[in-house]
């Protein structure tokens, strides 16, 4: 396992490689710079300004200028925030997106695995079309419209929880967290259905149910372990899903997020931070989908055989 | 398998309710909101659109900076909340000579920097120097440019800052000479770009004309205003609290102030509708209507400095002929669309600059008029419309320009017989081709820095950096920047601009549309918010209550 890992840590260098040089060329490419603005930007200081970013040098220069500095871990200054590094922009937003990406994991998983086990439990009758339609709902509902609604009825209707900002007030992050996690529960409440529905036929769940066990050490141990195995391999790339698409859910509840972050860098033309947002969501996607493969090579024995034959 | 014969599982559920339950209850209970805590302790929460750029006032440029430099930091002059006539700031009282070319200012004795160093007349010369420094990048230099020689200087025609018109007579007295009288001086002097900084604490995170030195972060600002910086969380939130060494300290009424950068207008407006804000910086148009229909006196809308336009572009072959021009300026009707269409009270627009601006009223040249319209088509050689090209409108990406440029487009098709092509395009490409003069119709906008028509007027001079219509008069241009500048009331200087605002409008390389306006929501507890057409807000005057006026 150790050396699955070691070579898929290898494999993330050229991804990474590749990440930076798209995106250096594909955002040079874009019209309009930086410090291009709706008042006119006198010669003089245009050139002040691309002096001191280094926009004055050949692009291939600042290619490998941008290179040099990344790989001793400077990620640059921002354009549109002077005074500020990419790095520490990221480093103060992050945290935040990654606490809403843990707090909606815990609601898509809570609300998924419940709903699929229950589904799984009785296929095809109600208590089966019941939660799987409300998990349909979930996948086509869009976060920009759950959202609202959820602000609508809890926030300004109910006056229960409040509709926005991020560890100001008391249960400001209930509403943010459901409205992310919901779609991803309606996922895993799908996977969680199919993976169980698998395993609950399998000879095994009926010699455990023959030797007397209740129902709640089946389903919660043996078959569990075994159904969860698709909802593990989902769970990584979700995670890394929810941390880079963030952006709606961190605008809708006015969220110090970095999706928020990486959206308006677009916009400004912010090169570095651009850059450094994408290589840095890239680096964490390429983990999470690493740590996704090992988590399933660990519940699943025969991947680990597979793994184990490999190094034979 | 049947659920209903598993009791356990059935328990587990319950238990799991009980338990979300149990952690959502305590935040149920309708805790007190912002504004009704605000209230107790003076702490205002504003509204304050994007997540500023910059707090040092050589620097930054937008309507947020503004919002929190002017709570930071003051000039020279202030400007009174409801007539916007110069005050006294920083200095108590000034002199103007005969010939109106020398200002002397007084400074007070008891102006102080937050950290208790005395604000004296020579920080203001060792800032303005700073402001004129090209490496800093500060796109607002050209308000020094009244004053003898800072153009020459910023240019760098000259060098030695001494032949600039700015001294010290002594700590308490700053004397200004300028190029020519100009009376709205006083006005530029309530911008930030002409307020002091604080030269150890500038020069202690960097040199002075280094761009983005972190003296404006929160611990490290030394600032001269009735607030100092507490607090500034990158897109969360920026705190000002009561600065204790501001001379007039004893007026101001806020212990505290609570900037939010919200880009989201329906955001916004919801956390105003749940008691998060006491302000918003604006109002989505779709709201705006519902607010006027409940008659909820929280919907503030009043005349905004500023004017939309569309920009020609007169080195397009067909739209070069000031006939066309005309005919396409006769034929908007622009009473419909600002009350069927915008909604939002915006006024129609027959001149560049708003009326009323300090008393300055455009000529009436411009109506709509489409049978005028058909017959200068004709005369162009576009009898009916025929064989005119179809022509663009350029907007940036955003529904409220859409609407605009679809109801132009059918204006134009009924009344002049024209096809018209519709793009969009994301703001920088949009400002990118509107500078490479890669358009054909341009939606613009221009809000005013100063409250006066040389604002709006001189802008559209031969190869100005932010004309952009390859349209160049030298009548024009000798009335704003040789007779305008010479003329020492403002009833002659105002005669003049009226002159060339009658060129600019017969000659229509810009079509206005309308007046903007500003749209807020303000809580009954805010009081002496008063309404001005800069919008800006005097914050050492406000205060929060409960009473009911």
């Amino acid at each position: 396992m150790i050396r699955f890992a070691a070579v898929r840590l290898l494999q993330a260098i050229p991804v990474l490689f590749g990440v930076i040089t798209i995106t250096f060329i594909l955002i040079h490419s874009a019209p309009g710079g930086p410090f291009s603005a709706d008042k006119a930007v006198p010669p003089e200081v245009l050139i002040a300004l691309e002096e001191k970013y280094d926009l004055n040098l050949p692009l291939w220069q600042q290619y490998f200028g941008y290179l040099e500095d990344f790989i001793s871990g400077d990620f640059g200054p921002s354009f549109k925030y002077p005074g500020r590094n990419v790095s520490e922009l990221i480093a103060s937003a992050f945290p935040t997106t990654a606490e809403l990406a843990l707090y909606s994991m815990i609601v898509a998983i809570g609300i998924g695995l419940f709903a699929g086990v229950v589904a799984a439990m009785r296929p095809n009758s109600v208590q089966d079309y019941a939660p799987m339609s409300l998990a349909m709902i979930g996948i086509c509902m869009p976060s920009f419209l759950l959202g609202p609604l959820l602000v609508l009825i809890f926030g300004i209707y109910l006056e229960w929880l409040p509709i926005s900002g991020w560890n100001s007030l008391p249960g400001d992050k209930i509403l943010p967290a459901i409205t992310l996690g919901t779609g991803y529960a309606a996922y895993i409440a799908r996977l969680t259905r199919g993976g169980m529905l698998d395993i609950l036929s399998q000879d095994y769940i009926r010699t455990a149910r023959a030797k007397g066990l209740s129902e709640i050490v089946i389903v919660c141990k043996h078959g569990l372990r075994g159904g969860l195995i698709p909802v593990v391999a989902f769970l990584g790339p979700a995670f890394a899903g929810m941390l880079g698409g963030s952006f709606v859910v961190e605008t809708i509840f006015n969220i110090p997020g970095l999706g928020r972050f990486y959206v308006q860098a677009a916009f400004n033309r912010d090169y570095t931070m651009i850059l450094g947002t994408t290589i840095f969501f890239a680096a964490l996607i390429v983990s999470f989908n690493l740590i996704s493969d090992i988590l399933a090579m660990w519940m699943n024995p025969k991947l680990r055989q597979k793994d184990l034959g490999d190094e034979k | 398998m049947d659920i209903k014969s598993n009791p356990q599982i059935y328990r587990l559920f319950f238990l799991i309710l009980h338990g979300i339950y149990l952690c959502v209850l305590p935040g149920c209970e309708n805790p007190p909101t912002n504004v009704e805590l605000g209230n107790e302790t003076g702490v205002l929460h504003w509204g304050n659109g994007t997540e500023p750029q910059s707090l040092d006032p050589h620097i930054a440029t937008g309507v947020p900076e503004h919002h929190v430099i002017s709570a930071l930091m003051e000039g020279l002059v202030l400007k009174d909340s409801q007539t916007l006539e110069p005050t006294p700031g920083i200095a108590e009282r000034w002199d103007i000579s005969e010939d109106q070319l020398v200002y002397t200012f007084h400074l007070r004795s008891d102006a102080k920097w937050s950290n208790g160093d005395t604000l004296d007349a020579h920080d203001f010369v060792w800032s303005w120097w700073r402001a004129l420094q090209p490496r800093l990048g500060n796109l607002y230099a050209y308000m020094y440019f009244p004053i003898k020689n800072a153009r020459a200087y910023y240019n760098g025609d000259i060098n030695d800052f001494k032949e600039v018109g700015v001294k010290a007579v002594n700590d308490l007295t700053l004397q200004v000479m300028l190029e020519n009288p100009t009376p709205y001086f006083l006005q530029l002097l309530d911008h930030y770009s002409t307020f002091p900084v604080h030269q150890e604490t500038v020069e202690r995170f960097g040199s002075a004309d280094e761009r983005g030195t972190r003296w404006t972060y929160e611990g490290n600002m030394v600032s001269n205003g009735p607030f100092k910086l507490r607090k500034w969380t990158i897109n969360q939130e920026i705190v000002v609290e009561k600065n204790p060494q501001y001379y007039d300290e004893k007026k101001v009424k806020l212990n505290e102030i609570v900037y939010y950068p919200i880009e989201n207008g329906i955001t916004e407006e919801r956390m105003f509708r749940a008691g998060q804000l006491h302000y918003t910086n604006d109002v989505p148009i779709d709201k705006v209507e519902t607010y006027r229909a409940a008659n909820d006196p929280a919907l503030r809308i009043h005349p905004y400095l500023g004017t939309y336009y569309y920009r020609i572009n007169t080195r397009v072959p067909h739209l070069k002929d000031r006939r066309v021009r005309r005919a396409l300026a006769l034929t908007i009707d622009r009473e419909s669309l600002t009350k069927n269409i915008l909604k939002g009270g915006q006024i129609p627009a027959y001149a560049m600059t708003p009326p009323d601006t300090k008393g300055y009223f455009p000529p009436n040249k411009l109506e709509f008029n489409p049978l005028e319209a058909k017959r200068l088509m004709a005369l162009s050689g576009y009898p009916d419309g025929k064989n005119f090209p179809e022509t663009e409108i350029l907007y940036n990406t955003n529904e409220g320009h859409r609407k605009v440029a679809v109801a132009i487009q059918q204006m134009w098709k009924i009344h002049l017989n024209i096809d018209i092509r519709l793009t969009n395009q994301e703001w920088k490409v949009y400002l990118d081709s509107e500078s490479n003069g890669d358009y054909e119709i341009s939606r613009a906008g221009w809000i005013g820095d100063y409250v006066d028509p040389n604002n709006f007027l001189d802008m559209f001079i031969c190869g100005g950096g932010n004309n952009r219509t390859g349209w160049c008069n030298e009548d024009y241009d000798k009335l704003i920047l040789q007779e305008a500048p010479r003329k020492k009331s403002d009833q002659n200087r105002f005669a003049i601009f009226r002159e060339a605002e009658e060129i600019l409008i017969d000659e229509m390389p810009v079509i206005p549309i309308y007046t903007y306006t500003s749209k807020n929501l303000v809580h009954s507890s805010l009081k002496n918010l008063n309404p001005n057409i800069l919008n800006q807000a005097s914050y050492k005057d406000l205060f929060l209550s409960d009473d009911i006026e």
